[in-house]
């Protein structure tokens, strides 16, 4: 049961943020005595939704400034949301691709199985954006992913032959080494990839003007020198 | 035969009660909430119409396998008593018992591209299931199946043997048996086995996501469209569940006399 108490913040993170994230609250947690961090990771546009549906949560991160501005626009959001750190996208591959992929205009060969996250997930948006750059905005989806992870599960489980995920997810999988045997990633070069901005702001709780204290200090935290040096251990650049 | 009024016990009114509203809440709440003055501009578009029609056709097509394969399964299940039945009945329970999801990951690691028969396939057809239409029928098949079969399994444990037993000794060999004197007892089951069989199918979505995709025209049924609509456009969502809601209490509405045994009965009584 989730706790309202002044001692407990409720976190939205979008699933790319899931592990930093759980470390960044456990550090946080380490720091204030006291205080609970309870994290809540989905897909960025299902946390919207919920939080319209009027989720109880104290700061919401996003992986996308389009779905931060929806939340804003319900009039949850306390102040302005500030970036905390940026991404960018990778290309996903299956290990045993041949011939291997050299960057993501390969996409756009021909019977390549190529996946991406739907066009409303920021994921997917991103992704159609870097398509386009390359030059190559005519490469489809055989399906429309609700979020990377589901995606990066069907390329290690060999259904599919490609797709772009975050770089984070890259630097993820390289650790883990099961399922990075089966899957391996592709830099997406400078000019064709797209700068990821993950906001962050702390949410009002029904009807009281301000935030929670530990609301505040948890953003706080996640902008200090302790907790960027969190984000970039798990792959996020500075905002 | 009058059917006879049963005297329930005045205690068991109010969780009756209860029950009742349970049920017809969510549907009171869709009701309100829907956006009914903007519902057909919401609903024009060919990606409602792609769904609504994959739906239908998939949902169709599933309940007509689960009919081809499953009435023989039900037919063997229901004659025996052996070990070997008791296993499969247990396997067949079992798409009913896991997650949708589940049934979609196990189908995806045997009938995908890297499974033992997706890979078989793939090498031999150069195409698979998943992504693909046929993949949303066999999810679809893989969840509803089950329903029809146990429907149906019981509806010959509880048929009447002497009937059959009577042609057997008339000469009629157990085929003929079988469809002439066996099949047409067995209606009412059939028809209630395969009613719940394409509600399920209609309805099915964790393995259909899972194995199939999503993809608007090929694999992205009704519910998944919903599932799409709702973190985009929550009263798209409510408009086309609305339209689902609407076509199942239709469709039992139309069929009512198969469900509800009362009606079944007045009505034979009448004729």
């Amino acid at each position: 049961m989730r706790e309202s108490g002044a001692r407990t913040v409720v976190v939205f993170a979008s699933a790319s943020l899931g592990e930093a994230f759980e470390a960044t609250a456990r550090s946080f947690e380490d720091s204030e005595p006291g205080v609970d961090v309870v994290l809540h990771t989905a897909g960025t546009p299902r946390l919207v939704l919920q939080l319209r549906e009027g989720a109880e949560a104290d700061v919401f991160a996003s992986a996308d400034t389009v779905q931060m501005e929806r939340v804003v626009a319900l009039g949850r959001a306390a102040s302005k949301p500030r970036v905390f750190a940026g991404n960018s996208l990778a290309l996903a591959v299956r290990s045993d691709l041949q011939p291997p992929l050299a960057g993501i205009e390969d996409l756009a060969r021909d019977g390549l199985r190529v996946l991406l996250c739907g066009p409303k997930v920021p994921a997917g948006r991103y992704a159609r954006q870097a398509l386009g750059r390359a030059g190559v905005a005519a490469v489809g989806s055989r399906s429309d992913e609700p979020n990377v992870r589901a995606l990066l599960a069907k390329i290690e489980l060999g259904e599919a032959d490609a797709g772009i995920v975050y770089a984070t997810d890259a630097r993820r999988a390289g650790v883990r080494p099961a399922s990075s045997s089966r899957a391996s990633f592709v830099t997406i070069e400078p000019e064709h990839n797209v700068t990821v901005q993950c906001p962050i702001v702390a949410l009002r709780r029904d009807d009281a003007a301000k935030p929670k204290p530990s609301a505040d200090a948890f953003l706080a935290f996640v902008r200090s020198p302790r907790g960027q040096s969190i984000l970039a251990s798990h792959g996020f650049q500075a905002p | 035969m009058t059917s006879t009024r049963r005297n329930v016990p005045k205690l068991l009114w109010l969780p009756a009660a209860l029950a009742a509203l349970f049920f017809a809440l969510p549907l009171v709440g869709l009701a309100l909430r829907a956006p009914w003055r903007e519902l057909l501009q919401l609903l024009s578009g060919t990606a409602v119409f792609d769904a609504l029609i994959l739906s239908l056709w998939s949902s169709l097509l599933a309940t007509l396998l689960s009919l081809l394969l499953g009435l023989p399964l039900a037919a063997w299940l229901a004659s025996t008593r052996s070990v070997a039945a008791v296993l499969v009945r247990v396997l067949v329970t079992l798409p009913m018992v896991l997650p949708p999801v589940v049934g979609g990951v196990a189908l995806l690691l045997v009938y995908g591209r890297g499974g033992f028969v997706g890979s078989w396939t793939e090498s031999w057809f150069g195409a698979a299931l998943p992504f693909t239409s046929a993949g949303v029928v066999a999810a679809a098949t893989y969840v509803a199946m089950p329903f029809f079969v146990l429907t149906v399994e019981g509806g010959l444990r509880g048929l009447d043997p002497r009937p059959a037993d009577a042609a057997a000794t008339l000469g009629a060999r157990p085929l003929r048996v079988f469809v002439t004197v066996t099949l047409p007892m067995l209606l009412p089951s059939l028809r209630a086995g395969l009613l719940v069989a394409w509600a399920r199918a209609l309805g099915e979505f964790g393995a259909t996501i899972t194995f199939a995709g999503n993809l608007a025209g090929t694999t992205r049924t009704m519910p998944l469209a919903v599932h799409v609509a709702l973190e985009d456009s929550p009263d798209k969502a409510m408009a086309l569940s609305v339209v689902l809601v609407l076509i199942s209490a239709g469709v039992l509405f139309v069929l009512r006399r198969q469900w509800f045994p009362t009606l079944r009965r007045d009505a034979e009584v009448r004729s």
